[in-house]
């Protein structure tokens, strides 16, 4: 294992397979010598050159379109959107071009590309920089959406994610960064999509959670560990497709489940998981109804009291837990 | 460049398959035969069978929701064509995609799309593949008026004239964006005028002579092989029938479509072959016969094929 942080897990799975396959090219707004609007990509345009490391207008329609196009005529795309927020200008490239290619055309094409894009609030960057969008996409049948919560994840899922061959909606934590985690050394660390990881093993509680959520579920847990409260934490890394098996097992197991993400709770992915747990057999085994607990249903503000307020905190993640537990 | 006269046939002969491919489907939507809904180009015929008789065979199209035309002057299995309008399971798409998405993407023909100026951002994808891999090939992008004013337009006309990429922006221009004049829906009268913003050349060309389109997008072509980057070229003409089946045409006049009846690309050309004694009247006469009988092979092809198996519902969502 090897100390280094989610943006250096994340060119390193890029710089990785760009070697390894010259069909591989990356573009996105600034990611050039600039090396990324969070310094993602530093170093890669001096490693690979402007013919494979492409600075793009601020275009985001075409930039996703563009990458589309690419890959059904043979290239493997790895596309950077600046923020997840941005997504919405490239949406009917990823929602009506590349998700339906395959299907609509009779399985004639292949559009094996990975949008990337950093995705959540805590920087101080108001209402068009913070979203967690993921549950559009998640909605698009033809799309495979991936968050990784940790850097060897991260790493990982995005090795997996260029060598697939549909479109990938690739989410980065962009607080998490600048986080060190260990990662792996090994150049063919590979995470299969559609794999949850149990990220701590318990036996009271289930709490299915993913991206930056889970380090505030880590600490919680090593809290309520103290009371003798063994919580079992489910991070399903990928969201499609869910491995609905390991999710709904924990939760035979532990009788109580809570589904925490960070986007805003109405229309959430939480909610779609939370029915997934219900919908199957360990519905017989709940001692509890299966809570939610994710974001407000709010824009993100800008002063930093009010922001911290709308995503669940340590306490509300607590809260949550001990709520489930009494019932 | 100078057409052979079994170009000029090939020509002739795709003009007409597209015609006798339209009347078809037209007969089939009126009596209800076939669902969903289709977009005719009949009197288009000449701007696209011309554009894409100047590619060669490994080039490649985007193709847009009024798109018969287009795929057919590319070259396709007729047989497969009507098999997907029908929705029968050995259409190009197996019976999943119909009318707007018409794809043969091995062959370079990247799909119709349903969405007005969809195609603009593949094309530009596809280009890049071209130039990443030195390929030598270029990318045909039909759209329509309408589409000049998506902003899609805009990005990637200005992506493709910064990277310098392989693609012939050709704009059918057929005067309406659905019921919408050209005069209500942008303050230009000619869209070529758009490519001076992008530092591209921009071509207007007479979409109802075939030979003329042809011409244009031969030179087109030659510029994005050399690497020169895009063009925009502009054919005016104009689609006979309505938007699509729900069309009463009630925001034209009947003397207008009459007027442009009068400019038919099919009778221009044969006109033109008669008097340049390239091809005499019963020559022409055989050509469009066999143009017809190949759409009538067509649909007795589509109708003897299977429907989808329900089986194959859910394949081919990811690969």
């Amino acid at each position: 294992m090897k100390t280094m942080t989610y943006a250096e897990a994340i060119r390193e799975a890029m710089s990785e397979e760009m070697r390894r396959d010259k069909n591989i090219i990356f573009m996105g707004e600034d990611i050039g010598i600039y090396g990324g609007a969070f310094g993602v990509s530093v170093g890669m345009f001096e490693e690979f050159g402007e013919e494979r490391v492409k600075d793009t207008p601020i275009s985001e329609a075409v930039i996703a379109g563009a990458a589309a196009g690419a890959a059904v005529t043979g290239l493997r795309p790895i596309a950077e959107l600046m923020f997840m927020d941005f997504s919405t200008i490239a949406m009917d490239s990823m929602v009506n071009q590349a998700a339906k290619m395959r299907y609509m055309f009779g399985g004639k094409a292949k559009v094996p590309m990975v949008l990337r894009m950093p995705a959540g609030s805590g920087a101080g960057a108001a209402a068009q920089h913070s979203q967690s969008l993921e549950a559009w996409f998640c909605h698009v049948p033809g799309l495979k959406v991936i968050a990784p919560s940790t850097a060897a994840d991260a790493k990982g899922l995005l090795k997996a994610a260029i060598r697939d061959d549909n479109p990938v909606i690739f989410i980065e934590q962009k607080l998490l960064y600048r986080t060190k985690f260990e990662v792996p050394e090994d150049e063919d660390f590979i995470v299969e999509i559609g794999k949850a990881d149990i990220k701590r093993e318990g036996t009271d509680v289930t709490v299915v959670v993913y991206g930056r959520m889970l380090q505030r579920v880590e600490a919680v847990a090593e809290k309520l560990a103290e009371e003798g409260i063994s919580v079992e934490i489910v991070d399903p890394r990928t969201l499609v497709p869910l491995d609905k098996e390991t999710i709904i097992k924990s939760v035979i197991k532990t009788g109580r489940a809570i589904v925490i993400n960070e986007a805003v709770k109405t229309g959430g992915y939480a909610g779609e998981i939370s029915a997934v747990i219900t919908e199957s057999e360990a519905f017989d085994y709940l001692d509890a109804p299966v809570i939610r607990c994710a974001g407000k249903d709010v824009p993100i503000p800008y002063n930093p009291v009010l922001e911290a307020a709308c995503v669940p905190s340590v306490d509300d993640i607590e809260a949550a837990i001990r709520k489930v537990l009494n019932r | 460049m100078k057409l052979e006269k079994k170009e000029l046939s090939i020509m002739y002969q795709r003009m007409n398959e597209a015609r006798a491919f339209e009347e078809k489907v037209s007969y089939f939507f009126a009596r209800g035969m076939v669902h969903g809904t289709t977009h005719l180009s009949v009197g288009e015929e000449g701007s696209a069978v011309g554009a894409c008789m100047a590619l060669n065979d490994d080039d490649l199209i985007t193709s847009t929701h009024r798109g018969h035309s287009q795929v057919i002057g590319k070259g396709i299995d007729l047989n497969k064509m009507m098999a997907e309008l029908l929705g029968k399971y050995n259409g190009y798409c197996k019976g999943k995609g119909g009318s707007m998405h018409i794809a043969d993407v091995e062959a370079g023909n990247l799909g119709a799309n349903g969405v007005v100026g969809g195609g603009h951002g593949i094309a530009v994808g596809a280009a890049m593949t071209q130039q990443y891999q030195k390929t030598g090939k270029v990318v045909l992008c039909f759209f329509g008026d309408g589409a000049a004013n998506e902003g899609s337009f805009h990005e990637a006309l200005n992506l493709a004239s910064v990277w310098k990429l392989p693609v012939v922006f050709f704009c059918e221009n057929n005067l309406y964006g659905m019921s919408t004049s050209i005069e209500k829906h942008m303050n230009i009268t000619d869209i070529a005028d758009r490519a001076s913003s992008y530092g591209i050349p921009g071509y207007i060309v007479d979409g109802n002579d075939v030979l003329e389109v042809h011409k244009t997008v031969s030179e087109a072509v030659e510029h994005c092989r050399k690497g020169n980057g895009p063009v925009l070229v502009e054919s005016k003409t104009y689609r006979w029938l309505g938007h699509s089946k729900s069309d009463a045409n009630v925001y034209r006049t009947k003397a207008e479509i009459e007027a442009w009846k009068e400019k038919c690309p099919i009778k221009r050309f044969e006109d033109k072959m008669i008097k340049d004694k390239i091809f005499t009247k019963a020559q022409l006469d055989k050509i469009k016969k066999k143009a017809y009988e190949e759409i009538e092979l067509a649909v007795k092809f589509a109708e003897e094929s299977p429907n989808p198996p329900i089986e194959s519902l859910l394949d081919d969502v990811y690969a």
